[in-house]
């Protein structure tokens, strides 16, 4: 137990890291309707760009944004394959992940991984700091759940501003009914191609930021990186779906799920002792747990509906 | 106004399932003509209007618009001349957004979409006003989802939308064929409404052959992917159901099969 709550905190930090990941999924999952897998190579491609450029002597903002500017490429291969080349959505990403393996590896140098000693660089969040903090070496606002708790909510805010214009508009009306979007005027591919870039920006940031938190990049950190998203989405919905309405607040809300989800992994690792080997095969049967029990409510619990029906006029 | 030139298109071209769904049709519509459009199953009618649309190329000919040619064009810019009502009810508006967001997406239809606010208060009080023509009671519901709307109303609001920024012609693909008769009447009395209030020039598709006579100033037949009875005037307006019967036996050498066309 002792050993759980002591690393709670990280779980935390981990959670709200991964939570931005997550909330970029949602952009391709929910509003786009495109289960894009791009995602697990652009969240070690944020990794691997975010590690060499501060490895070699770059500014930690500087490497952030090179990050989600690489991320936003990723995304926009896969919007390419998909809109101009007819290619099945999931298949784009998939094709894309695959060339980013490579890609991945020749941004580290060919190497599998790379680590980022936190005493030699400046870096914005590292699991280092949640000790620091506590023994009075950092200020507070370097706290790992802190910083990334005030970054998660700056990117929601900057994602509530931008899908109430009308390009953000356009973007949901792509994802709700591309006919009736291209009927008012809306170039659907040029929008999927704009969420996919816009998506895997943040997946990209999320994985910047979790690299300079463990100290090191690693070509397999983002492997199930769509399960781990889709995770927190579901759990999201389903713990907050009643009382979150608001769009800002549904962003919130898998933050929250990413955070709920790395808890209960901590948990079960830390009470259990499982091998953390069997930690992927536990987060596809959580997921598809929670994928399947909609589908269940309706076949099997839906209300019957009454004699005479309703009139649908 | 509209200027289609022998325009085709063939489906499935070199397979078994080859059809031509046109073949080398040409029609010309002048400005504030409404035009009433029937025709059994397959007859090209609902190809007719996706041709104009742009959802997918014809094989041959051209499509003018006031002039300007778009037959290369692709659909979502064709939007900016063409409004749309479809036949299913879920096409035409977007379940999960707002009726008053999808109604500020109808509005900058044919506009840059830019990162101004997608929606403004002095919008809102114009959307107010105009769902309040429709008489459905929605100007109290605009922050509602369009998802929680029946296919009547989703209709209506399609209408309303495809008129909001006045379209240089409004095609209409069996807009009532999915409600039921009492909805579809006050549907297509909302149509007629808006048509004549903005004297928008009108192709409505439509399987109801009373109503094809009732509406508009001219009516076409369509058999086999071609226009085969083209009437206007006077003598549209001393249609009867019989006589156009007469036309379609005379123009196709056989009697009419579709019971839907008969019955309705």
């Amino acid at each position: 137990m002792t050993s759980f709550i002591n690393a709670l905190p990280g779980a935390l930090s981990q959670g709200l890291i991964w939570g931005i990941m997550a909330i970029g999924l949602y952009i391709t999952y929910r509003l786009l309707d495109i289960a894009d897998l791009t995602v697990d190579g652009s969240f070690c491609t944020g990794g691997a760009v975010c590690v060499m450029l501060i490895l070699g002597g770059c500014n930690v903002w500087v490497a952030i944004v090179v990050a989600l500017i690489a991320g936003m490429i990723a995304g926009l291969v896969t919007g390419v394959l998909h809109t101009a080349c007819g290619i099945p959505a999931i298949l784009s990403g998939i094709l894309t992940q695959l060339a980013l393996w490579s890609g991945n590896l020749a941004i580290m140098g060919m190497r599998a991984n790379q680590t980022l000693n936190v005493n030699k660089y400046s870096v914005l969040v590292s699991m280092r700091y949640l000790s620091d903090v506590v023994k009075g070496k950092q200020p507070f606002y370097m706290y790992p759940i802190f910083t990334v708790a005030v970054g998660t909510v700056l990117i929601i805010a900057a994602l509530y501003w931008f899908f109430g214009t009308e390009l953000g508009s356009s973007l949901r009306a792509t994802g709700a009914n591309p006919n009736m979007a291209r009927a008012q005027g809306i170039n659907t591919n040029k929008n999927k191609v704009l969420g996919l870039m816009l998506s895997n920006g943040l997946v990209a940031l999320s994985g910047a930021l979790l690299t300079q938190y463990q100290g090191f990049a690693d070509i397999n950190m983002g492997r199930g990186a769509i399960v781990i998203g889709l995770a927190a989405v579901i759990i999201g919905e389903v713990v907050f779906g009643k009382l979150f309405k608001n769009f800002a607040l549904k962003l919130l809300a898998i933050s929250f799920g990413a955070i709920i989800y790395y808890v209960v992994i901590q948990a079960v690792i830390s009470l259990s002792g499982i091998n953390s080997n069997y930690l992927k095969l536990l987060s596809a049967v959580i997921v598809a747990l929670f994928l399947s029990v909609p589908y269940w409510k309706n076949k099997w619990f839906a209300k019957p509906v009454k004699k005479g029906g309703m009139s649908r006029a | 106004m509209l200027e289609i030139k022998n325009i085709s298109k063939t489906f499935n071209a070199g397979t078994i399932n080859e059809k031509t769904a046109l073949n080398n049709v040409s029609l010309t519509l002048n400005d504030g003509d409404f035009v009433t459009v029937i025709g059994g199953n397959g007859a090209g009618k609902s190809t007719l209007l996706n041709a104009i649309a742009g959802t997918w190329m014809v094989d041959e000919g051209s499509i003018e618009i006031d002039g300007i040619n778009i037959t290369k064009l692709p659909e979502h810019k064709r939007a900016q001349y063409i409004g749309r009502v479809f036949q299913d009810p879920m096409m035409g508006t977007a379940a999960t957004m707002q009726i008053e967001e999808n109604l500020a997406l109808a509005k900058r239809r044919g506009k840059k979409r830019t990162l101004k606010a997608g929606i403004t208060p002095a919008e809102r009080e114009e959307y107010k006003q105009a769902l309040k023509t429709l008489d459905l009671g929605l100007e109290e519901r605009l922050t509602a989802k369009v998802g929680l709307l029946s296919g009547g109303q989703r209709q209506a609001l399609t209408l309303l939308m495809a008129a909001l920024q006045k379209p240089k012609l409004l095609l209409l693909d069996e807009h009532t064929a999915a409600l039921d008769p009492k909805t579809a009447a006050k549907v297509l009395a909302t149509t007629e409404k808006i048509v004549t209030r903005d004297n928008l020039t009108t192709v409505m598709i439509t399987h109801n052959m009373k109503d094809a006579i009732a509406h508009g100033n001219r009516l076409i037949m369509m058999y086999e992917g071609q226009i085969v009875v083209d009437i206007s005037g006077e003598e549209k307006k001393n249609l009867t159901v019989e006589y156009l019967l007469q036309l379609f036996e005379k123009a196709s050498g056989q009697a009419l099969a579709s019971d839907r066309m008969l019955l309705s």
